[in-house]
C-alpha cells in the first residue's frame, strides 16, 4: 500500500470519478422534479380511491364509471393509448387520436374494473419507491383473500406536466405491452381501419 | 507454480466440477426482452389443440371439481401436491448454488410434513418459510443457458426451448417419480392432476380472459407467459423498463 501523491494519476482518476458521480447525482436530482414521496402518495391515493369504490357495496354497473374517473384522474391516458396503438398512431389524425384515447379510456376501465372485484377485502401496500431514469418505480404488495401475496408495480412520471402513472406490472405482466398486443390484434381484425376500431372499443371491455 | 504431488490429479478431478459450477453460477444467461418465435405456425396449431382440450375437457373438469369439492379439501390437496414437489425444488436450489432457498424449502418440507399433517396443511408459511418456486429450467438459466425460442407444448402449454428441457428433466428426476411402488407413483400423479384442476378453477377469471376473451389468444398467452417467467427469473432485479415518453411508437414487448 502507498499513499497517492498530489500529482499521482491514480489520485486524479479517483477525483475525476468522484466529481463525475457527484455531478451525475446532482443532474439526476435536477431532472427529477417529481419526488419519491409524491410518487408513493399518488399510488396511495389510487389504491385508496379504488378501495372506497370496491367496498361501497354498489353494483358493477355503478362501479365501472367510478373506475373510469379514477383511471382518468391518476393515469396518463393519452400516452398509454398512444403506446397501445403503436405505429398506427403515427398516421392517425389529431381528431382520431382524441377519439381513440377517449374510447380506450372507457374500454380499459371496464376491462380492468371488472377484474378489480377480486380485490374485495384485500389490500395493496406500497413497499418501495425507487427512481429509474426520469421516472419512479413504486413497488406494492397485493394481499388478497385466500391467495399468496403478489407484486404489483406502478411506474409514475411527471412528463405529462402532472404526476401520473403510465404503466402497471402484475407479477411482471405489464399493461402497456398487453394492450399493445390486444389493440394490434383488434386493428388487424379490422384490416387496419382505426375508425372501426374506435367505434367498437366504445362497447368493448 | 504448484508443486507436483501424487494428490494433484485426483484433487483437481474432484474440484473441477465444483469450480465449474461456481463459474456457471456467476454467468446466468441474460434475460432477453423481445420475443423469438421462429416456429409460430406450428405453435399456433398446438395452441388450437390446447384450446380445444381446455374447452372440452380441462375447463369443464376444473369447474366440476371446484363446484363439488369444498374449498378446504381443495386447499388440502393443493398443499399436499405442493409439498410433494418440494424435494425437487430443493435439489434445483442446490444446483443453482442458492443454499438459502434450499434451506427454506427444506424447513418448509419438514414442518408441513409433520405439524402440517403430511403436507395437507401449510403452517410453514405463517412461520416464515413461504414456498420458493423453482425448477430445472431456472437451474439451466443460472448455469448460463439462453432462453431459446418460444414453444407451446401440447397439454402443458406455453414454454421456451430451455424451459421445455427443464420440464422433462424435472419430470424424470422428480423424487415422486422414484417412489418404490406403482400405487404411490399413481397416487402422487393423481394428486398433481387434482391440484392442477384446482388452480385452473381458482384462476378461471384470468385464464378465461386470456384464452377466450382476447383478440389473439395465442399472442396474448405468449406475451403473458414470457413476461411472467422472466419476472420470476429476475428475482426482484429491476427490468429495463420501456419508457413510452421516449418513443411511444416503439414496441413495449421489446423492452
Amino acid at each position: 500500500m502507498r499513499t497517492p501523491l498530489p500529482n499521482d494519476p491514480a489520485r486524479r482518476a479517483l477525483l475525476a470519478c468522484a466529481l463525475a458521480t457527484g455531478a451525475t447525482l446532482a443532474l439526476s436530482g435536477a431532472a427529477l422534479a417529481l419526488t419519491g414521496a409524491e410518487a408513493s402518495r399518488l399510488i396511495d391515493q389510487v389504491v385508496g380511491d379504488i378501495n372506497r369504490v370496491i367496498n361501497s357495496g354498489r353494483s358493477e354497473a355503478q362501479m365501472l364509471p367510478e373506475f373510469e374517473r379514477i383511471f382518468a384522474r391518476y393515469a396518463d391516458v393519452p400516452i398509454i393509448a398512444r403506446s397501445a396503438l403503436g405505429v398506427a398512431a403515427r398516421s392517425a389524425s389529431a381528431a382520431q387520436m382524441r377519439a381513440f384515447s377517449e374510447a380506450f379510456q372507457g374500454y380499459i376501465s371496464r376491462k380492468y374494473g371488472r377484474r378489480l372485484r377480486e380485490f374485495i377485502g384485500g389490500e395493496l401496500i406500497v413497499r418501495e419507491v425507487r427512481p429509474v431514469r426520469d421516472f419512479y418505480e413504486v413497488r406494492t404488495t397485493a394481499a388478497l383473500r385466500g391467495q399468496a401475496p403478489f407484486e404489483v408495480v406502478f411506474l409514475v412520471s411527471d412528463r405529462s406536466g402532472r404526476n401520473l402513472f403510465f404503466n402497471i406490472f402484475i407479477e411482471g405482466v405489464n399493461m402497456l405491452a398487453t394492450e399493445r398486443t390486444e389493440i394490434g390484434a383488434l386493428l388487424d381484425q379490422r384490416r387496419g381501419n382505426l375508425d372501426a376500431l374506435i367505434a367498437d372499443l366504445r362497447r368493448m371491455g | 507454480m504448484l508443486p507436483l504431488s501424487p494428490f494433484a490429479k485426483p484433487l483437481s478431478r474432484r474440484f473441477v466440477p465444483a469450480v465449474a459450477l461456481v463459474l456457471l453460477a456467476g454467468c446466468a444467461a441474460p434475460i432477453p426482452s423481445g420475443i423469438s418465435d421462429p416456429h409460430e405456425a406450428q405453435n399456433r396449431a398446438v395452441h388450437r389443440g390446447n384450446i380445444a382440450l381446455d374447452r372440452n375437457v380441462v375447463r369443464p373438469a376444473a369447474m366440476a371439481y371446484g363446484r363439488t369439492v369444498p374449498w378446504p379439501v381443495r386447499t388440502g390437496i393443493g398443499n399436499f401436491a405442493s409439498n410433494l414437489a418440494l424435494p425437487g425444488a430443493v435439489i434445483n436450489s442446490l444446483l443453482q448454488l442458492r443454499p438459502g432457498d434450499a434451506a427454506q424449502n427444506t424447513t418448509r418440507f419438514l414442518v408441513n410434513s409433520t405439524i402440517g399433517l403430511g403436507g395437507l396443511l401449510d403452517p410453514a408459511t405463517r412461520m416464515g418459510a413461504a414456498r420458493i418456486d423453482t425448477d430445472f429450467g431456472e437451474t439451466l438459466h443460472v448455469w448460463g443457458v439462453a432462453e431459446g425460442s418460444y414453444m407451446e407444448l401440447p397439454l402443458l402449454g406455453p414454454s421456451t426451448g430451455r424451459d421445455a428441457l427443464g420440464t422433462v428433466v424435472d419430470l424424470v428426476l422428480s423424487p415422486t417419480a422414484r417412489l418404490p411402488n406403482t400405487e404411490q407413483r399413481e397416487g402422487a400423479g393423481g394428486v398433481a392432476v387434482l391440484s392442477g384442476l384446482g388452480t385452473r378453477y381458482e384462476r378461471s377469471n384470468l385464464i378465461d380472459s386470456l384464452l377466450y376473451e382476447s383478440a389473439d389468444s395465442y399472442a396474448q398467452t405468449r406475451q403473458t407467459y414470457l413476461e411472467n417467467r422472466r419476472f420470476n427469473l429476475r428475482r426482484g432485479a429491476e427490468p429495463d423498463y420501456f419508457d413510452p415518453y421516449e418513443d411511444p411508437y416503439e414496441d413495449p414487448t421489446a423492452q
